[in-house]
């Protein structure tokens, strides 16, 4: 966004989107491209916008009808005589025009007003359907008020707790099924096939299925309650093994012969040769590992059961109970919570970018 | 800076360490087992955790399957036989859900086998075309890829509340069509349109990731192809059909799977979504499995276990023909 | 890493063992109303009182003790101590208090409520735990609309066809979207159903399925088919998902809105003087004019390493002054006979909460046999549960009532039947 921005000084928008490297003029399929991507902006980005935008809003404008898109409150006003800032309305005259007057109570379908210009006049008593309310767009931070108040300097231990067993989870994946891939991919040995398989199974049973079983076995190793019981069930990803064997079938085999030639060990030619060439795929793998450990949410519901263990997705989740859904507060939280996983992908997007550029020479 | 240097510097040391002793470590081993054997090592930390963490959960569940009661240790329960299998498969006419014992496993199976072809057509039609508009020589590159991942990143939870509070009576989607003139739609009252928002919120929210993958198969595509092709002022759609497509055929493969193997177990969104209604016109397997097994008191973990290993079943078959057709073609 | 993980494992170890010396117990429960911020003051009051005694309270999410706890409790993990919600469910993990409370004092007060804790053995005297709160299911309705309509609001004794009568000409007359809406739950539907004549269960724990719960079913699906009530609950919504769009009610959609006491707070705050509304008297079926009641208790559990010191807490909370700071506090209905009976004073509370939970207070005495028997049945949450998925189905055309009966009955006989293999 800040590039685009930053060098869309230089001249209209128009050219700066024709504008291209190499050649002057952009052709249709230029045109349909921009088109495509602009309406995929649009739905994409919108309702997570809508999102973020809503966190700001009062309890009371979000359960409002039609939803408004930017954080609305009445405007209010403070009128000698009274303690409280009285909220302010717009009302049609009977001789067609408007009045600002401030609302003191309201009665079924009339309500007393007063005029905050002239409150000696005394109260004045209109239909409640000539009022309109007066309005400005406010961002209110009182949603994350509320949950700084509510979770206190619990926060920071959620946030602690799920950055622990994201990167630790991650890494270790990383790790193992870069090793795994590695073996898979790079020799020809008896078991190949058998091993392949038995990883690639577990690419099709769904974590929901097997939660109990796989709480039983955490809770066999004493691990519940513990940040390790999250972690060490989740780091033998398939998909992990399986993006990355696929990568690594594609580096050729002579770098590895020239490698032995040198002899050196095969630790070092998976550490040393094969690891650094994989690194677009390393960089797939990663991404995909931090958004599913840091979005976990059923195995640690039953595993994590201290609220000094919680992670934020659990926090998340006491926002709503067996009668209602506490919006407010699960807005901003949401937003908090997405956050650093935009960070995480913007630092993590650019290296994908120049690992694959890398790779391009081969 | 000067604390990012130092920063960074610590995080070598600390990455040299276990170079520094798993290399003699695996040095050691290489001498000690030989060359042959070396896979297997690099093997065994995963194979451990498969092993642990994935596959005893399974055989786990094969004994739940075949015992009774909501005990949670496998010893505690009785043994029952095949009944929990019996009362799954128990129909009196196979084509009609409403005939059987479970009516709902079957109509959550009937769902899931329109749900996953749909969905995987539009998942890997509409990622393709994304990563090739987001492949070409355009501004904003960047920004449009951010863009575009952006919903992978929320959970699975807030993307359901997200996408309810939307489309709802009283969402944003009927205040836009009341906005512009239009009569608003219930969406999610109507089974047909509960349907399709199904399967257009999970390629929302996945898309993306799908997006990456190909994407990065477009860019290993060496651009000299191209430029040969230019030279030869083939068409558009040619150089497509006879150049993209068949370079990209391995990472679409790869796509294809992790496709409809996520596909078959789409659960998270739509159970918050539309928890399979109206009706049952959503309920997928896997939400049948987990309220089976997990939502409703008493658990009834044996006929879950049941459900999930049918399911397995039918997963395993299609994999095996997949995995037939990848190896022909990696070997190949 | 892994060994710092294994480290930190063995000094939490430790702690926990040191702990299990000087007394300690846990209790869990979530924030919401008598939870563990209502408890808070009472519980530092109770550790001050009882040096080299400790009660630690863990705040958790309502999911967590709805959905994690069974499975921690069934392995034999957990606290000594929760405010859980499924009272018969869980009865089996039960610490049994008779000789550490007053249980005559216990009796008297929360007769009626301990029974829904002793699940499927209605024949035991055991004191299972101290019932919290009560919760009302009840209906709301916006007054001003009525006013607007010119139409009389029916008054106590009234029955739900009056209320759909009347609502519908309200709706009407205002252009209101629908006249009546329910929360999509088997609980809210209960109420219905029971009013209606329905069993829902017989002396013997036995799942029933009766000509009162068929025609609560036929006239509500008529209602949904007619657009008395909306689809977005019953008909949009499918399987056991609770879910509520109470937002209808707090921005004038609807005339008449069935939810329960938990949502007075709500009103408070959002409403305010946006319209005036009240809390109803429980509408009449033909059989009886009864609600479904709710409610947690505070429990111990037969693990705890400090049986003594767990009956000893509950029964100081039970006392009658702390027990009514509580509720005062949480802003709740009372469980405790005497309570319901004096009233509580909630300082905290708005005029018009006060005057809506006098209103749910009145119910209790109303209410059938049938809903107090339903409300401790040990499989009450597989009957909700097909309720509500069969209803749905109804509503959707998928099933007829016959069938949709006939598959109620079917699905709470299964889940009895896989629970009770092998005995229990």
């Amino acid at each position: 966004m800040a590039e685009l921005a930053a060098r869309g000084g230089h001249g209209s928008v128009l050219r700066f989107l024709t504008r291209r490297r190499g050649r002057i003029r952009a052709d249709w399929s230029d045109w349909a491209t921009y088109i495509y991507l602009f309406l995929g902006v649009a739905i994409m980005f919108a309702p997570v916008l809508w999102v973020a935008l809503s966190s700001f809003k009062t309890p009371a404008n979000l359960a409002e009808f039609p939803p408004t898109f930017l954080p609305y409150a009445t405007e209010t006003v403070t009128v000698e005589g009274y303690d409280e800032p009285l909220p302010l309305f717009e009302v049609r005259t009977e001789d067609g025009g408007t009045r600002l007057l401030a609302q003191v109570r309201r009665v079924g379908l009339r309500a007393q007003m007063i005029d905050p210009a002239d409150p000696e006049a005394g109260r004045i008593v209109v239909q409640v359907a000539d009022a309109e309310p007066v309005r400005r767009v406010l961002f209110t931070f009182g949603n994350y008020a509320r949950l700084l108040s509510t979770s206190g300097s619990e926060l920071w231990l959620f946030v602690y707790n799920s950055l622990f067993i994201t990167v630790a989870a991650t890494i270790i994946t990383l790790i193992m099924n870069s090793m795994a891939a590695f073996a898979l991919s790079k020799y020809r040995f008896r078991g190949n096939t058998v091993a392949l398989v038995a990883i690639l199974m577990t690419l099709m049973i769904p974590p929901t299925v097997v939660l109990v079983p796989t709480y039983l076995i955490v809770a066999q190793f004493g691990l519940v309650g513990n940040l390790w019981g999250v972690i060490l069930p989740t780091v033998a990803t398939p998909t992990g093994v399986f993006l990355l064997r696929q990568y690594m079938l594609t580096i050729p085999d002579e770098l590895i012969e020239a490698a032995r030639m040198d002899h050196a060990s095969e630790w070092r030619i998976y550490w040393r040769v094969v690891l650094p060439l994989s690194a677009p795929a390393l960089a797939v793998v990663a991404i995909f590992s931090i958004l599913s450990r840091w979005n976990d949410f059923l195995l640690p519901l039953v595993v994590l059961n201290r609220r000094e263990v919680y992670t934020l997705q659990l926090a998340l989740a006491s926002f709503q109970d067996e009668n209602q859904i506490h919006y407010d507060q699960l807005l901003a939280m949401t937003t908090l919570t997405a956050l650093p996983l935009a960070f995480a992908f913007i630092f993590l997007q650019r290296y994908i970018a120049s690992g694959i550029a890398s790779t391009g020479i081969k | 800076m000067s604390a990012a240097t130092r920063l960074t510097g610590a995080l070598a040391t600390l990455a040299a360490l276990p170079a520094r002793v798993v290399e003699p470590l695996m040095h050691g081993l290489q001498k000690l087992l030989g060359i042959k054997r070396m896979p297997w090592v690099f093997l065994i930390p995963n194979l451990t955790a498969v092993l642990l963490f994935s596959l005893l959960p399974v055989f786990i569940n094969i004994f739940y399957s075949v015992t009774g009661s909501d005990r949670l240790f496998p010893l505690d329960r009785p043994y029952v036989g095949a009944a929990n299998y019996e009362t799954l498969l128990d129909c009196r006419d196979y084509l009609d859900p409403s005939t059987c014992s479970r009516d709902l496993f079957w109509r959550a199976l009937g769902n899931t086998l329109l749900f996953v072809p749909v969905q995987v057509a539009a998942m890997i039609g509409i990622a393709l075309l994304t990563a090739i508009c987001l492949n070409r020589d355009i501004r904003g590159r960047g920004f449009f890829r951010g863009i575009f991942f952006f919903p992978v990143m929320l959970s699975p939870v807030v993307v359901a509340l997200t996408w309810q509070w939307i489309l709802q009576r009283n969402g944003a989607l009927n205040g836009l069509l009341t906005a512009i003139g239009l009569e608003p739609i219930n969406w999610l009252v109507l089974p047909d349109a509960a349907f399709f928002w199904s399967v257009f919120v999970t390629v929302w929210a996945h898309m993306g990731f799908f997006t990456i993958i190909l994407l990065a198969g477009l860019q290993s595509i060496p651009r000299d192809v191209y430029e040969a092709a230019k030279m030869d002022a083939a068409s558009p759609w040619r150089v497509f059909t006879r150049i993209t497509l068949p370079m990209l055929k391995p990472t679409l493969l790869v796509v294809f799977i992790l496709c409809v193997i996520r596909s078959v177990q789409t659960f998270d969104e739509l159970y918050v979504l539309t928890g399979g209604g109206p009706g049952s016109a959503t309920i997928l397997i896997v939400q049948f499995i987990y309220e089976t097994g997990f939502a409703i008191q008493p658990r009834n973990f044996g006929l879950a276990a049941a459900a999930s290993l049918l399911l397995g079943m039918v997963l395993l078959i299609f994999t095996l023909v997949q995995l037939r057709v990848a190896r022909g073609r990696s070997y190949g | 890493m892994k060994f710092a993980g294994i480290l930190s494992g063995t000094v939490f170890g430790l702690a926990v063992a040191a702990a299990a010396q000087a007394q300690e117990i846990t209790v869990q429960c979530d924030d919401l109303g008598f939870g563990c911020k209502a408890m808070a003051p009472v519980v530092e009051r109770f550790n001050q009182e009882n040096p080299g005694k400790t009660v630690r309270l863990e705040t958790v999410s309502y999911q967590t003790i709805v959905e994690a706890l069974p499975v921690q409790l069934e392995s034999g993990e957990g606290p000594d101590v929760a405010i859980i919600t499924d009272l018969g469910g869980l009865s089996r993990y039960y610490l049994d208090l008779t000789s550490y409370v007053d249980a005559a004092y216990f009796e008297k007060e929360f007769g009626r409520t301990l029974q829904w804790l002793r699940g499927s053995d209605p024949a035991s005297k055991a004191i299972n735990g101290m019932p919290t709160s009560l919760t009302v299911n009840g209906a709301y309705v916006n007054l001003t609309l009525f006013e607007q309509a010119g139409i009389p609001v029916p008054q106590e004794g009234a029955t739900w066809d009056d209320w759909a009568e009347a609502t519908r000409k309200v709706a009407e007359a205002t252009n209101t979207d629908f006249p009546m809406e329910m929360d999509r739950s088997g609980h809210r539907f209960a109420s219905f159903a029971i009013s209606h004549g329905a069993e829902l269960v017989d002396e013997q724990g036995n799942p029933v399925v009766d000509d009162g719960l068929r025609t609560a079913i036929e006239r509500f699906v008529e209602w949904h088919k007619n657009g008395t009530m909306p689809l977005d609950l019953w008909g949009a919504v499918g399987g056991a998902t609770h879910r509520e769009l109470f937002t209808d009610f707090l921005n004038a959609n609807v005339v008449f809105y069935f939810g329960g006491s938990w949502t007075l707070n709500q009103m408070d705050t959002e409403v305010g003087d946006l319209f005036e509304w009240a809390v109803m008297p429980a509408p009449c079926g033909p059989s009886s004019c009864t609600v479904m009641p709710g409610g947690g208790a505070l429990v111990g559990f037969k693990h705890t390493k400090n049986p003594e010191l767990v009956g000893e807490f509950i029964a100081y909370v039970a006392q009658p002054e702390n027990y009514k700071e509580i509720i005062a506090a949480s802003v709740e209905i009372p469980a405790a006979a005497s309570l319901i009976e004096g009233g509580v004073e909630y300082p905290s509370a708005s005029e018009r909460t006060q005057e809506a939970l006098a209103t749910f207070t009145n119910q209790i005495p109303k209410m059938a046999p049938a809903a107090y028997r339903f409300q401790g049945w040990r499989f009450q949450r597989a009957m909700m549960n097909a309720l509500t998925t069969r209803i749905s189905q109804v509503i959707n055309d998928e099933l007829t009532v016959d069938a949709a009966l006939e598959r109620i009955k079917q699905d709470v006989e299964l889940a009895m039947g896989a629970a009770q293999t092998g005995g229990n």
